[in-house]
This record gives C-alpha cells, sequence and structure tokens, in this order.
C-alpha cells in the first residue's frame, strides 16, 4: 500500500438520525490508492453502501443523515470545500447496485454526463466520447446499430456496462461501483467483471460486493467492514491466505458474522432477490430483437 | 358453509358487481350515443354553426359556441394548472421537502379534490363580484385550473414517488443538481405525468359546476376573454331543462360529442405511456 492514495476517509462517521440515531459507519479511516479497484466486503447491513455513498456525497440525497469526520479527494476535503457537491460526484461516479438505464436512447445514455459538464466543443467530438466509452465496456459492438433506441430494450446486463460507460465518460478520478453484478445473471455478471478487469489499471474504483470470490477475483486490495468498523485491510493475496484477525477468518470461512455464505458462485440468488424488476430480468437477459 | 361455498359465493358476488357496472356503464354511454347519434346523423352541422338568435328558445342554429367556449376556456386551465401541478409535485418530492410537509401538503390536496366543484364555482365567483368583474371566459379558465390543479397533481406526485430511486440516484452520482435530476426523473415518470395531465384535462371537460357560476352561460358566440361564454356541460345543463324539443335534442347531441372527445383523450393517453414508457426500465419494450 505505498500507492498514491487517490481517496481517503479520516474518523468518518456516518449517523443516520430517522427515528432513532443508528451509527452506520464508525469512525473509519481508510486509503483508496490509485488506479486498483479496492473491494469493500461484509455481511449485508454492515455499512458498506453507506460508506460508499458517503464518499462522494450521495447520501446527501436523502433525509436524517449526519456526517462527522472526513473524505479527502487528493488532499483536499470534499466536505469542507466551496465547491457544490455535483462537483464533487463529477470527480467521484458511482455506479448503483440496479442496472438503471436512465429514460433515454443508449447514445443520450453515455452523452448526457458529458452534455451536464458541457466537456464537448461539436457533436462530432460527442460521438467520438460515445463510441470512445462503449468501446471501453464492450458494448460497442452490441449496440452501435442501434444507438437510438430506448436504452431500457437493452438485457439487464448491457445495461450495467452502459452504466459504466456512462459514468466514465463524465471522467471520474474515482468511480464508486455499490454491488454491480449482483442483479445480474452469472453470464451477464462475468461480462461485467471482464469489463471491470480491463478498466482497473487505468482507473481508481472502488467497489462494494458480499460476494467473496468476486473480490478474490478482481480486488487489489480488500476492506472486511464489519458493523460500521473496518475489522481488516490488506492487499488481495494476504488478506485471503493469510488474515490476521478471527472475524476474517470465519467470514472468508463463511461462518458466522452472519456472512452471506455465498462462496463459489456469483449469488445469483441473492442477486435475484434484491432486484427490484424480479422475473423480468429473466424476459430481459435475452438481447433485445 | 365450507370454505368452497365461501369462494363460490364470493366469485358470485364479485362477477354480479362487475357486471352491473358494465350494464350502467354500456347503457349510459349507449343512450348517449344512440340519442346523440341520432340527432348528429340528421344534422352534423350543428356542431360547428354558431347558435341563431333564438337558440335558447328554439334551438335555430347549433351549438359550436359551447364547443369554442370548452375548448377556449378548459384548453388554457389545462395549461395553467399543468405547470402549477408540475411544480407543485416536484417541489413535495424528497429532494425539497420533508416527508412530514409533503403528507401534510397531500392531505390538504385530497381534501381539495373531495371539494365539490360547485365550492370552486362559488369561490371564484365571490372573486368576481369582489373585484366588480362579470362572469366571463377569464373566470371560467380560473375556476377551471383550480378544480384541476388538486387533481392534476396528486397524480403527478404519485407518478414522481413511483420512479425508479436508482434513475435520481444514478443522475445525482453523474453530477447532475437537484434541478437536472428533477427533469430527469420527470422523464422517467412521463408515462404517469401524461396520464394525469390528460386525466385533469377531461374531468375540466366535463365538468358544469366551476363554470355554471363563472363562465356566464352565454348563448352567443364567445367574444373576447372577459366576455361571457358556455361550455358544453353547462350548455347540456340547460338545454336540457328546456319545453323544446329541438333545444333537448342538442342536449344529447353535446353529450355525444362530450363522450366522444373524453374516450378519444383516454385512447390518447394510452398510446403516449405506451411510447413513453418504452424509456422507461422495467417498461414495455419496443
Amino acid at each position: 500500500m505505498n500507492e498514491t492514495p487517490a481517496i481517503r476517509t479520516e474518523n468518518l462517521s456516518v449517523t443516520y438520525t430517522g427515528n432513532e440515531d443508528v451509527e452506520a459507519v464508525k469512525g473509519v479511516d481508510i486509503t483508496f490508492p490509485e488506479n486498483q479497484l479496492t473491494a469493500i466486503i461484509g455481511p449485508s447491513g454492515c455499512g458498506k453502501s453507506t460508506l460508499l455513498k458517503s464518499l462522494n456525497r450521495l447520501h446527501e440525497i436523502q433525509p436524517n443523515v449526519e456526517i462527522e469526520g472526513d473524505v479527502l479527494l487528493g488532499d483536499a476535503s470534499i466536505y469542507d470545500t466551496d465547491d457544490p457537491a455535483p462537483e464533487i460526484r463529477r470527480r467521484i461516479g458511482y455506479v448503483p447496485q440496479t442496472p438503471t438505464p436512465l429514460p433515454l436512447s443508449i447514445y443520450e445514455n453515455v452523452a448526457y454526463g458529458v452534455r451536464l459538464h458541457g466537456e464537448y466543443e461539436s457533436s462530432e467530438e460527442l460521438d467520438g466520447i460515445v463510441e470512445t466509452y462503449l468501446k471501453k465496456v464492450n458494448l460497442w459492438d452490441e449496440v452501435h446499430d442501434r444507438l437510438d433506441t430506448p436504452a431500457a430494450s437493452l438485457s439487464t446486463g448491457q445495461i450495467q456496462r452502459l452504466c459504466l460507460a456512462r459514468s466514465l465518460a463524465v471522467e471520474p478520478e474515482v468511480l464508486l461501483c455499490d454491488e454491480v453484478t449482483s442483479a445480474l445473471d452469472p453470464i451477464s455478471a462475468e461480462r461485467v467483471e471482464e469489463t471491470l478487469v480491463d478498466l482497473k489499471d487505468e482507473y481508481t474504483f472502488i467497489m462494494v460486493t458480499h460476494s467473496m470470490n468476486q473480490a478474490r477475483r478482481l480486488a487489489d486490495d480488500v476492506v472486511f467492514l464489519y458493523l460500521g468498523e473496518v475489522v481488516e485491510r490488506g492487499d488481495v493475496r494476504s488478506f485471503f491466505e493469510d488474515p490476521t484477525h478471527e472475524r476474517t477468518k470465519q467470514f472468508i470461512g463463511g461462518h458466522g458474522a452472519g456472512a452471506d455464505t455465498g462462496d463459489g458462485d456469483d449469488d445469483p440468488d441473492d442477486g435475484a432477490e434484491k432486484s427490484p424488476y424480479g422475473s423480468a430480468d429473466q424476459r430481459s437477459s435475452t438481447p433485445a430483437k | 358453509m365450507d370454505r368452497y361455498a365461501k369462494q363460490r359465493a364470493f366469485g358470485v358476488l364479485a362477477r354480479a358487481a362487475a357486471g352491473l357496472v358494465v350494464f350502467v356503464m354500456a347503457v349510459v354511454i349507449g343512450v348517449t350515443i344512440f340519442r346523440g347519434g341520432r340527432v348528429l346523423l340528421a344534422d352534423p352541422s350543428i356542431v360547428i354553426s354558431p347558435p341563431g338568435s333564438r337558440y335558447a328558445l328554439e334551438g335555430t342554429g347549433g351549438f359550436f359556441h359551447a364547443v369554442l367556449g370548452s375548448a377556449l376556456i378548459v384548453g388554457p386551465a389545462t395549461v395553467v394548472s399543468m405547470v402549477l401541478a408540475l411544480s407543485t409535485a416536484t417541489y413535495l418530492q424528497s429532494d425539497y421537502s420533508s416527508e412530514r410537509f409533503s403528507d401534510a401538503v397531500n392531505m390538504f390536496l385530497n381534501v381539495l379534490w373531495a371539494t365539490p366543484p360547485i365550492v370552486y364555482g362559488v369561490f371564484v365567483l365571490t372573486i368576481v363580484i369582489a373585484v366588480g368583474a362579470r362572469t366571463s371566459l377569464f373566470f371560467g379558465i380560473i375556476a377551471i385550473s383550480v378544480f384541476q390543479y388538486p387533481i392534476m397533481t396528486r397524480y403527478i406526485d404519485e407518478a414522481l414517488r413511483s420512479a425508479p430511486d436508482t434513475v435520481r440516484e444514478s443522475t445525482y452520482g453523474l453530477g447532475a443538481t437537484r434541478f437536472e435530476t428533477a427533469k430527469m426523473t420527470a422523464r422517467a415518470a412521463l408515462p404517469g405525468i401524461v396520464a394525469g395531465i390528460i386525466m385533469g384535462f377531461a374531468r375540466g371537460i366535463g365538468d358544469a359546476a366551476t363554470v355554471l357560476f363563472t363562465a356566464g352561460r352565454s348563448t352567443n358566440m364567445p367574444n373576447g376573454l372577459f366576455e361571457p361564454a358556455t361550455t358544453l356541460p353547462v350548455l347540456i345543463f340547460d338545454n336540457s331543462m328546456s319545453f323544446n324539443e329541438e333545444v333537448r335534442a342538442h342536449a344529447y347531441a353535446a353529450s355525444f360529442v362530450l363522450i366522444v372527445v373524453v374516450l378519444g383523450l383516454i385512447v390518447v393517453s394510452r398510446l403516449l405511456a405506451g411510447r413513453f414508457a418504452q424509456y422507461v426500465p422495467g417498461g414495455r419494450h419496443a
């Protein structure tokens, strides 16, 4: 871990202040190195997604959340700054767990963020940007002849790669991915993983996952979060082969700690459960005509 | 009674209730179309002819003044309340308002929705009197938009609420502002929004009580924004009380026109909603 930190947290706490106060993230210090993929693993409800969203102030869109401590992008705080939150989120992108097409065409999905930030001079340049990023996520060959069709007509796996392209097109310094394969069937999940492997040397990824095997396959670094606290972190090899903490050993071993024991596959069952579209996924997982 | 007998009994009851509703609807629409259609077939020109000088008494000429009055009152009123309803509904989403505030406003809107339209009519009439004006097209527009506003707002609010939350999250995640995200959420909710606006329009064009006191019940062509006018529902109300058979026949013809317009609008709203739904995650595919 002697790489330059792209982003790090300083004693970061996140508290939900609804009916009663719940501290979801408790004083966390983590460094995320540049151009690496860091996986945050842990059982459901342990604060993984909350931590992820507090890294680009996305938690601010929901009511009753309070934050303490700080997050630094490079050397600058993302909280104690004059930049409005959208500027922060442009530099630290976010891909949600559910593959979500914006209600636009395939082309406009990728172009949307670029248009927001006005990062192009001509429509030819925009065409070029869209093509570049669709190629980056290995989607260009599948969609180049139907860029004008609604993005919602793609399969869920294709939509998730489209979401990646859409987020990358804004050229963020860090990309946060929240269980990006958990709503996908195993084959689509594999395609998305391949894409992430292709990209991870160029970008700083922070990925939440509950699949141990996925972390093992993709991550350079692993952070194990349990009940809002960092139990252990390390590079992927030492984390899985030589964990220091008893809790980590139990979690990797698949017992205790309320672990999702889904070791050995990509937890397609868990994914199906979480998908708000239920069986519709099955229908749309074959590419539309 | 054993469980299966209960089930069969309930089945019979449910089918009977549904059958009754369909029967009543068929009679209402059937009688209107039959009687109105007969009048229109005999002389279709009454829809586009202005009323004669003795229209109220003898039904000379046609009821184009009411057709035009409906269009000129309900069209602008729908635009006004659409703008207000879209803004209000957007403001009621969690990006702008706390849950308690939007719950309170929604309760208030439900009360407004349940308010009898005649109350709106009288309310606007008091304004007309207070400012010393006379009943006119303009106050008809105001009364109808006040009437449509809670209906549209509730529909649009529901549509925005049911738009997938991940669309909001994704849009913010790309660095969009609150306003840009609100626009995207509205796009995702477009089928529901269109349905809400068309429902508001349909309710507005069919309502008599709100314009009864406010637009002026004129039997002449509408002459200007601050001149008296009438609408189809008011015309139906007035004509159906006439002693003259010809005048009463016009009421049926006008009912026919209204029902066709409303049914047409529902078809259009279905078509539009289907078209926009292609773009919505989980929506109908092309």
